[in-house]
């Protein structure tokens, strides 16, 4: 065991540093999910739950560890990384597994078990009766496990493997309703698309690691800011190629296009998707390479957080027009991811990762909430649902808590966390993004009430009698709203908590300080202005979808002529992808079928034939004539012989005799004349 | 060992004996086509043999019997040999009705 603390207690403070115990043995984060795999599939189906308890019962330990580690580094900081040496190429690349205890990794781990444990409680109510319920739970361990194998990682190699194992388990419940052709073309979707971006982090990652000679973040970071000549040389191309692997997992545009079909999986996916794992792996790997984009290839900076822009606003413009219930929260989360993007990608580090926190909490709840709907209600679509809040108490009080911190209402969570992003854009001079960033306020304030009139305002236009979901489920909700409303409180700009500090200080507890700007005060103006913008949105979507709900969703008031059908074709996005695999996938299969025929077939051919010819040879000409030769020509001479000699064989005893005595007398001769 | 030039001329003329005594036998093999006739002929070989025996062990060793002892198995061989011969020749005689060897090819390839 290889432990190694070299990371820093404070921003602007490199020393070592004790880990301690929850440090040293964090490592037992990253194995229970997968213990809890392997117990599933042994045992899930004997049990009452049918293996949701192994997967609850691995969360809750996650969470005791990652509570204790997030105290810790509320009181006292302190990182370390632990790694165990597994193997390496020739004598410079080491890979190594281990666990990285700082500020960042205590954030996620947080995160994910906080979250994970919520919703796997929520799954085991919700799930009560489906199908392939156990394989579901050990699914769902494998996807919070790769998740916390990604975030822990202290280096590319164990980031790659959790990310690819965070794909797989997607995968696996996207398409767990698999006899809809529909569902496993989703999760076909969702896995090609973060293939394709996948190339690129695998390839980013070769080069980045090649040059800095170690998979360590840790190195990365060391060489990133002593502008290593050799890094600097491939960091633009290594840092282009990292980012679109970070697109793919992020749903950036035009990566996006998975994310809205992912919703064809059960919805406790759907929330721990959106909220904790998966598609914060994206977000996650901009911050832990940031140094790189920082230092090294700031050129690119421009062109990410242009991504950002585009995604955050362009792509939450499609959650106005949505019916399923389901895909207005998976659009709003593309567009946060956004949000997050143009922050870390503008220099705010601290911004885009409280963004990140804040909201897995009450975009987690607002799935939870979605699913508990649709469990009532039994259809995704807003137009069947309608007046739930009289039927749904808890459930319409906590999505609105969300919803509210969601659009950035002061005092909850959200208004903190976007804030801080508005005013790192505006530090930071980005003034067009600016406004686009508060449009894209305005606008999710608009589709966030919008979905909660038609959802839980007006009457009820679906069939059956919807009610309240158990215990169960709304243990949970209840559970995330307090969070969704209050975590902002901890990184109120220029405010620390006594004995604790804030999250920009928890966070800072990293190797080298990244010189991200933190706002001494509240900048009330910029405050204002995003207030404004999402007070507007909600004031308007009011107007437009609340009066008369009822009759929205069949004369729906942004039927924009031009517009409407633009985004509800999603900007044609799955079409022009589908239209560029069917354009391409004729000549390109045609392409690959001549070269498979004339150049792949022409060289197995030319060798096949060439060893044809070698086997006649040696056949016809060595094996048949000389070997075989030899032996037929012994043969023929043998049979000769004998046809032959056996004319001797008379049977005329006297003939014999004859010979005999003919031969004794030669003997005779013989002996006398040598006499 | 010191020879007696009288019983060396003695032995002599016994050889002669059997040397003659063998070649008519060898003629009588080669030549006669009753099969009766050929076993006698090699009856007459073999006692032309034993006259050889006894001819040299009364010409050469003084006082071990070796030749006479060797003669007398010859003759217990012989006279067992001529029981099968005599036996065989009947049988071949009564599936054949002829006893010539010439027509007992048989055993030709």
């Amino acid at each position: 065991m290889v432990s190694s603390y070299v990371l820093a207690a404070e921003e602007g403070v490199a020393g070592l540093v004790e880990g301690g115990f929850w440090a040293d043995t964090a490592g037992i984060m990253l194995i229970t999910p997968f213990i809890a795999f392997l117990a599933i599939i042994a045992l899930g189906k004997r049990m009452k739950y049918e293996g949701g308890e192994f997967a609850v019962a691995s969360m809750a330990v996650n969470l005791v560890w990652a509570t204790a580690l997030f105290i810790q580094n509320m009181t006292e900081g302190g990182s370390s990384e632990v790694t165990f040496p597994i193997g390496g190429i020739g004598s410079g690349l080491q890979f190594e597994l281990g666990w990285m205890v700082d500020g960042l990794s205590i954030m996620m781990y947080f995160l994910v078990s906080f979250v994970g444990l919520l919703v796997f409680i929520y799954a085991v109510g919700y799930m009560h009766g489906d199908i392939r319920v156990t394989w579901f739970f050990a699914a769902f361990s494998l996807f919070a496990g790769s998740m916390l194998l990604l975030v822990g990682a202290p280096n590319l190699v164990q980031l790659i493997i959790g990310w690819e194992g965070v794909g797989l388990a997607s995968y696996l419940l996207i398409g767990h309703y698999w006899e809809d052709q529909e569902n496993v073309n989703a999760g076909n979707k969702a896995f090609l698309v973060n293939k394709v971006a996948d190339v690129g982090l695998v390839l980013g990652a070769i080069i980045v690691a090649m040059a800095v000679g170690d998979f360590g973040f840790v190195e990365l970071s060391e060489a990133s800011f002593a502008q290593d000549p050799t890094l600097s040389a491939v960091a633009v191309v290594g840092g282009l190629l990292l980012f679109l692997g970070a697109m793919g997992k992020s749903a950036q545009f035009p990566f996006h296009i998975w994310l809205p079909d992912a919703m064809a999986g059960p919805t406790p996916v759907s929330a721990l998707m959106h909220a904790a794992t998966m598609v914060t792996a994206g977000i996650y790997l901009m911050a832990r390479t940031f140094p790189l984009y920082q230092n090294l290839a700031s050129e690119i900076r421009p062109w990410m957080i242009a991504v950002g822009a585009i995604t955050l606003f362009v792509i939450g413009l499609l959650a106005l027009v949505a019916d399923d219930l389901k895909q207005v929260l998976a659009y709003s989360t593309v567009s946060q991811l956004g949000y997050m993007m143009t922050a870390v990608a503008a220099g705010g580090y601290t911004a885009g990762l409280f963004h990140l926190f804040t909201h897995a909490f009450f975009k987690g709840l607002l799935f939870l909430g979605a699913g508990s709907v649709i469990h009532a209600v039994h259809s995704n679509n807003m137009s069947d649902m309608g007046g739930l809040r009289k039927y749904m108490p808890r459930t319409y009080t906590t999505f609105v808590i969300a919803s509210l911190s969601l659009a950035g209402i002061i005092p909850l969570a959200g208004f903190w966390s976007k804030d801080e992003i508005l005013a790192t854009l505006d530090h930071e001079g980005y003034m067009v993004v600016f406004w686009i960033a508060v449009a894209g306020a305005f606008v999710t304030a608009l589709y966030m009430t919008r979905a909660v009139a038609l959802t839980f305002h007006g009457t009820y236009r679906g069939e059956g009698h919807p009610h309240e979901s158990p215990l169960s489920m709304t243990g949970p909700l209840i559970a995330l709203a307090v969070p969704s409303a209050l975590v902002g409180f901890l990184n109120v700009p220029g405010v620390e908590i006594p004995g604790i500090g804030n999250f920009t200080e928890w966070l800072a507890v990293r190797v080298i300080p990244m010189g991200d700007n933190h706002p001494e005060g509240i900048a009330w103006n910029l405050a204002i202005i995003g207030l404004i913008a999402a007070g507007a949105g909600i004031v308007l979507g009011w107007a437009l979808f609340a009066r008369d709900a009822e009759t929205q969703v069949a004369r729906d008031r942004l039927e924009v002529p031009r517009l409407y059908p633009l985004f509800r074709r999603k900007y044609y996005m799955d079409d022009l992808a589908l239209g560029i695999v069917d354009a391409t996938r004729g000549p390109l299969a045609r392409m690959i079928d001549w070269t498979n025929t004339y150049v792949i077939d022409g060289v197995v051919n030319a060798t096949g034939g060439m060893g044809l010819a070698l086997g006649r040879f040696v056949y016809g000409g060595l094996d048949q004539r000389g070997v075989d030769g030899v032996f037929n020509g012994l043969s023929v001479l043998i049979d000769g012989l004998g046809s032959g000699m056996r004319r001797l064989q008379t049977g005329r005893v006297q003939q014999y005799a004859t010979a005999f005595v003919s031969g004794a007398l030669v003997l005779v001769i013989v002996l006398m004349v040598l006499r | 060992m010191p020879y007696d030039v009288g019983s060396l001329m003695l032995l002599n003329q016994f050889l002669v004996l059997g040397a003659a005594l063998f070649s008519i036998g060898v003629y009588g093999l080669l030549v006669r086509r009753n099969a009766v006739l050929v076993l006698l002929s090699v009856e007459l070989m073999l006692n032309a043999v034993n006259i050889n025996l006894i001819a040299f062990e009364s010409a050469l060793v003084t006082n071990a019997a070796v030749g006479q002892v060797f003669s007398i198995f010859v003759i217990t061989v012989a006279a067992a040999e001529v029981g099968f011969g005599l036996a065989i020749i009947l049988m071949i005689f009564r599936n054949r009705r002829s006893a010539n060897v010439d027509e007992l090819d048989l055993m030709r390839w």
